[in-house]
């Protein structure tokens, strides 16, 4: 049996007397995307924090390539090859693709005090990474604030893979996109996932998560309700795990209620 | 290199629109549009005679010196208001220890560069460790340096003005970094082949270019190259663009802005030590308003307010214009009160034009 990427045990957070997280199990094997799913509330942000090493477990153990671990900074979980993408994308819309891909992280040519930034290795570099996922650019000089929503977020994900993670945390990478540009990310999520590297996909969206992922664990309330692989459950049955689905059954006969009320008024 | 880095989406757009992306295109074509206007109305009053153009550079020198750095502050996402009282607490800093205390010249002046540089830092510490907008921060600096220099002075001097620098500074093995003439020699060969007119005398009339000259430039391709060939670079547009986008990905943004207020800090003490050795003397009130007009001299080229975009090259442009539109309103004999009406206008101006530069650099897909 391989050992998972990463792994919870019986995890639980509080907040106070907020109960984030209780008794949650989760893992990760290399080279598949766990979908994390989830409505607002459901505790998928305080799961994702703890993963990264933001949160630590208030009870139960977090694991990494099956030792216990403990994370003093969002910066030593990076180390350990976990690389968490947020939202907000950690991008700067006026600097270009380059710059932007090697913020932080910049290549160096020369001798100090005399050392430069080295701006042609970064743009080549760049400019392949992308290229190689999938992400043709028109030039890695063009600025950030020019790409759509679904080339930054591969943008993102490509410069986390390219500076060594084994496990990518996606926090809703599709939730603001269309359809084309969705498409795209989920794509690059496919072809990470064959690079060999883990991906966690969170999601409320079950048709992104179902088209790419290979198990699936529910969140509800800070509980976990199970996991399930693609095999063992169809669409329509994740979708009724998720909240959205019977409350939508609800919402369809309360509507119908309604109407034929109407219509008898 | 670049054509293997792009692909067949990128047709090869014409110079005028790739120039339109440079934060420097609006100063450029200010600064032609303003020489081209005084060569028109002062062509013959003898602005551009190698006298006028020596002067124009001056005050453009001067204000560029300030604008350099200031530039690169305002890229970072920071204001520093404290840059004109710097300038006169600088100027005190060193004539008080040399002219009343018996210090060498050069000792004064790196004390007052060590100095300026510390208040510059705790500047910026102040602004990083509160997150209170660096514009009230440096505005309070503004009045606090003001104060004290002209209480320390009057409480030392008994008086606003200390003079008597020049006789102290004329052995000193600093001087000639800040005052006197570089070139004298191209300069004399110049005037002898007919390009630089001869005075009555037959002297050129000009004996050489002020250093201070030189040391614009000088910052200017010092910044310029720190701004976009240096990972230090890269953190500036960072933490002015998206700071916690920068923090998340491991960019020092604190100790980013702290440099750069000490940098902005230190072009004050240069501007302060060029005038005090060059007049021989400090005046409490030296160096009011500098730090707008370094604003506006940033602003004009190009730089944006709200910081993540600008350049160092665009601050000299803005300087030049500062310096040409000064002195050819003084050489047209047009009433010089007019000038700041000017001046005012001019920042609008640039600043409508350079808002839509950089709504055009986003849409360029």
């Amino acid at each position: 049996m391989t050992t998972p990427l990463v792994e919870l045990r019986a995890v639980s957070k509080y907040f106070g007397s907020v109960i984030a997280l209780k008794d949650v199990t989760f893992d990760l094997l290399p080279g598949e995307v766990h979908c994390l799913l989830g409505d607002n509330g459901a505790g998928k942000s305080t799961l994702i924090k703890t993963l990264s090493g933001v949160h630590v477990p208030d009870a139960g153990e977090l694991l990494v390539g099956g030792r216990p671990a403990r994370f003093a900074s969002p910066k030593d979980t990076l180390d350990a090859g976990i690389a968490t993408v947020y939202q907000d994308l950690a991008l700067v819309p006026l600097m270009s693709v380059a710059r932007n891909f090697f913020l932080g992280r910049e290549p160096l040519k020369g001798i100090w005090p005399f050392q430069q930034f080295d701006i042609d290795q970064a743009n080549r570099t760049a400019y392949r990474e992308l290229k190689d996922m999938g992400i043709e650019l028109r030039s890695p000089e063009q600025p950030v604030g020019t790409l759509s929503g679904g080339e930054r977020q591969c943008l993102a994900i490509a410069r986390a893979i390219h500076f060594g993670a084994k496990v990518l945390i996606l926090d809703e990478p599709t939730s603001a996109l269309g359809v084309h540009q969705a498409s795209i990310v989920l794509k690059l999520i496919v072809q990470s996932k064959a690079r060999g590297i883990g991906v966690i996909f969170i999601s409320h969206n079950v048709h992104h998560a179902y088209v790419v992922g290979d198990r699936f664990t529910i969140l509800k309330r800070g509980r976990s309700m199970g996991t399930q692989s693609k095999k063992d459950i169809s669409r329509d049955q994740l979708l009724n795990l998720m909240a959205g689905g019977k409350e939508l059954v609800d919402l369809e006969a309360e509507i119908a209620r309604l109407q034929r009320a109407k219509a008898g008024a | 290199m670049t054509t293997d880095l792009r692909d067949e989406r990128v047709r090869d757009v014409s110079l005028v629109k790739r120039l339109l992306g440079r934060p420097e295109l609006g100063a450029a074509a200010g600064t032609v549009l303003v020489f081209a206007f005084f060569a028109v109305v002062a062509g013959s009053s003898g602005l551009f005679s190698a006298k006028g153009i020596i002067n124009f550079l001056e005050v453009s020198a001067q204000l560029g010196i300030l604008a350099a750095p200031v530039a690169l502050l305002m890229i970072a996402g920071e204001f520093d208001l404290s840059v004109g009282s710097m300038i006169g607490f600088a100027g005190i800093l060193i004539a008080i220890p040399s002219v009343f205390w018996g210090w060498p010249i050069w000792l004064s002046l790196l004390f007052c560069f060590a100095l300026c540089a510390a208040i510059g830092a705790l500047n910026g510490l102040i602004v990083v460790r509160t997150g209170l907008p660096s514009f009230i921060v440096t505005l309070g600096s503004l009045f606090m340096l003001r104060g004290l220099t002209l209480g320390l002075t009057r409480g030392i001097s008994g008086r606003t003005q200390v003079s008597g620098v020049r006789d102290l500074a004329i052995n000193d093995p600093l001087n000639s970094l800040f005052s006197g003439q570089v070139f004298s020699g191209p300069v004399a060969w110049l005037s002898d082949i007919g390009v630089i007119a001869k005075r009555a005398d037959g002297l050129p009339s000009i004996s050489g270019v002020p250093v201070s000259i030189i040391w614009w430039i000088g910052l200017t391709l010092f910044c310029t190259w720190l701004l976009t060939r240096t990972r230090f670079g890269n953190w500036i547009f960072a933490a002015g663009g998206e700071p916690n986008a920068a923090r998340n990905l491991g960019v020092p943004v604190a100790r980013t802005k702290i440099t750069l207020f000490a940098m902005t800090a230190l072009a004050a003490a240069l501007f302060a030590a060029i005038q005090v050795l060059v007049t021989g003397s400090a005046d409490t009130l030296r160096g009011t308003q500098k730090e707008f007009e370094a604003i506006i001299a940033v602003v004009i080229g190009g730089t944006l307010l709200t910081g993540g975009y600008g350049s160092a090259i665009g601050a000299m442009f803005g300087a030049l214009i500062f310096g040409v539109v000064q002195m050819g309103i003084f050489y047209t004999g047009i009433d010089t009160d007019w000038f700041k009406l000017f001046l005012g206008a001019m920042m609008v101006i640039a600043v409508l034009f350079n808002s839509y530069v950089r709504s055009r650099a986003m849409r360029s897909r």
